[in-house]
């Protein structure tokens, strides 16, 4: 897998607002600002080939490569990340960053508060994803780009895609919003709350101040990221991989002990999940995304893409996800062909619910890379210095279990 | 490959720089055809998953969507054409999508098969079998539902619904045909422009 990877890669920070706050949606400030990003492949000569890829709840910076060039250590969308991948790094500069509130390098509840000389916790003031974008635009700032060829991303990748195109239209050329929606819907939020309140319920979370002392809150953490996993998974997909299956067992035990394989499944990926992430960062992520409403400030959906009808969109969902169901996307599509903007959208035909935008490679690759190529031609964009043309890869792992791990790991 | 005849004809009716939106536009070969024979900017509607992908590939801008849903989202008079071809018989409500059709483009470009052709009558006269369209070879009972009808029959229900035929074009078996009188029994596919004033 060597020959179509980024390779060995490392994450980089970039720090902004130590003069001035950065001012947040809610009114509070934040200063200074830390963002961690990576970036793959080279800008050519007017910097006009820069991609932004945005991650969801629980991703980082990491999207390809082998991070510190520990080749275990694989990017979070290694599959579409890539020289002759849907992203293709050869002819694009592929940038990636994490956003504020994030456990992954970036300024959020675990860093330290200037103020206190101790992390923040719960006097870390909550962020939207309108403050994590403009956070964003700010590390583009600095990386010299005026405009991105294209914003892309899944879940709350794709909700920052939107943010992008809406509010700051004149820095896109184009946007790819995947599995995703234009408003958290409340079922959406009333996930979120049951993954917070699990959170809350676990002694050792003490009201957010736990960074100090030997326990964390990793059972609420655990049983937040169990309730996720079912929403990233559909019955279908749950049925194929699980069944009624029992983990180790020959018959029932009677007994309150794992018995079934999907119970095994989510305890397992619970505690792994409490190794890698914080649990005040998965309460103020998920808080972010709940606010998201794009709709909200300018009255519809139309108004709110008004500015951005130059934008070319991709709009991709798929059937089998219940979480943000196709309509969602749908009515996202509506509301951008009434405003007159060049939208491309596909409902994509899978059987691995939410998933399925880390999971559906070839029909990704295709999409995306095709979509990609139309904007070099349309845009006239050219490649950076010292490219050679050759074919688009598709899958190069045909082994699902691969990819479902990978999937697992990083929804 | 070279573009089919009918949409040949339908590419004639198109002016160079025209925005253009293709109902029901399968793998896009017409979308690409004027795209690059007539600086279009195209937009397509299509309802199957690999009928997108192949527009997509060919680099057009296309979204999946039910032609039975209508054209809701389109503003107003927002193409100078709103292009069906071969799509006609298989539709719930073709009076509905005309009239969407000319809300969202000035014109209307038609294809359809005539059941009216010659060949079409004498099979039922002779054979006592429901016809074939000559141009759409779909027995009776391998579409989900398909409505036959002819170039006559279309141009007395626009009529009734209050459209207007402009250009026509006649084709037999892809050859087009300079007819006086006969269009209907000589034609096996015909193409029109629709509008809702009067040509001049």
């Amino acid at each position: 897998m060597t020959h179509d990877s980024v390779g060995a890669v490392s994450t980089q920070c970039f720090t902004f607002a130590e003069d001035e706050p950065f001012r947040l949606e809610s009114g509070e400030t934040l200063s200074p600002v830390r963002l961690a990003y990576e970036t793959y492949g080279a800008l050519n000569a007017d910097r006009s080939n820069a991609i932004l890829i945005c991650h969801a709840l629980s991703g980082s910076a990491h999207a390809a490569g082998y991070l510190d060039g520990d080749p275990t250590k694989l990017g979070w969308w290694e599959e579409c990340i890539g020289p002759g991948k849907a992203f293709d790094t050869d002819r694009f500069f592929v940038i990636c960053s994490n956003v504020i509130g994030s456990c992954y390098g970036s300024t959020g509840p675990a860093s330290i508060n200037p103020a206190t000389g101790k992390p923040y916790g719960l006097n870390f003031p909550v962020v939207t994803i309108g403050d994590m974008v403009r956070a964003q635009v700010k590390l583009i700032d600095h990386l010299g780009i005026e405009r991105l060829l294209c914003v892309a991303g899944g879940s709350m990748g794709g909700m920052q895609v939107l943010e992008w195109a809406a509010r700051h239209p004149q820095r896109v050329r184009s946007a790819i919003p995947i599995a995703t929606t234009a408003h958290h819907s409340p079922m959406l939020i009333a996930f979120s709350e049951v993954g917070r309140q699990a959170i809350y319920a676990d002694p050792a979370w003490n009201r957010g101040d736990y960074y100090d002392k030997p326990q964390k809150p990793d059972a609420g953490l655990a049983v937040a990221r169990m309730i996720g996993h079912i929403t990233y998974l559909s019955e279908e997909s749950m049925q194929m991989k699980f069944g009624r299956r029992l983990q180790g067992l020959e018959k029932y035990g009677y007994e309150f002990e794992t018995e079934f394989e999907v119970e095994s499944y989510l305890k397992y990926n619970g505690h792994k999940f409490t190794r890698r992430f914080d649990a005040n960062s998965y309460l103020y992520i998920t808080k972010a995304m709940d606010y998201f409403d794009l709709a909200q400030p300018t009255g519809s959906l139309a108004a709110a893409f008004a500015n951005a009808t130059h934008v070319k969109f991709l709009v991709i969902s798929f059937t089998s996800d219940w979480l943000y169901p196709s309509y969602h996307s749908k009515e996202l599509v509506s509301a951008l062909t009434a405003v007159g903007a060049d939208v491309t959208y596909l409902d994509v035909k899978s059987s691995w619910g939410h998933d399925a935008f880390l999971l559906e490679v070839d029909t990704m690759t295709h999409l995306v890379g095709s979509f990609l190529d139309r904007l070099v031609r349309e845009e006239q964009v050219a490649p950076p210095v010292g490219y050679t043309p050759r074919n688009r890869l598709l899958s190069t792992s045909p082994d699902a279990r691969l990819r479902t791990q990978l999937a697992e790991t990083l929804a | 490959m070279p573009l089919r005849p009918d949409l040949l004809a339908i590419a004639d009716l198109v002016k160079p720089g025209w925005r253009v939106l293709d109902l029901g536009c399968g793998d896009g070969a017409l979308l690409e055809y004027l795209r690059d024979h007539k600086q279009v900017k195209g937009r397509g509607i299509e309802l199957s998953e690999s009928g997108v992908l192949a527009c997509v590939r060919r680099g057009l801008s296309v979204r999946q969507g039910n032609l039975q849903e209508g054209l809701a989202d389109y503003p107003d008079q927002s193409f100078d054409a709103v292009i069906l071809s071969q799509t006609l018989p298989f539709l719930d409500d073709p009076a509905m999508i005309l009239n969407e059709m000319l809300r969202v483009g000035r014109i209307a470009i038609v294809s359809f098969s005539n059941w009216g052709h010659w060949r079409c009558r004498l099979e039922l006269l002779f054979t006592g079998r429901m016809p074939v369209a000559v141009d759409l070879p779909q027995q009776w009972y391998e579409s989900p539902r398909r409505q036959p009808f002819t170039v006559t029959d279309f141009a007395r229900f626009c009529r009734q619904i209050g459209v207007f035929i402009d250009q026509q074009i006649y084709l037999n078996r892809g050859v087009r045909i300079h007819t006086g009188r006969f269009k209907n029994l000589l034609s096996t596919t015909a193409v029109f422009t629709l509008q809702k004033v009067h040509p001049r």
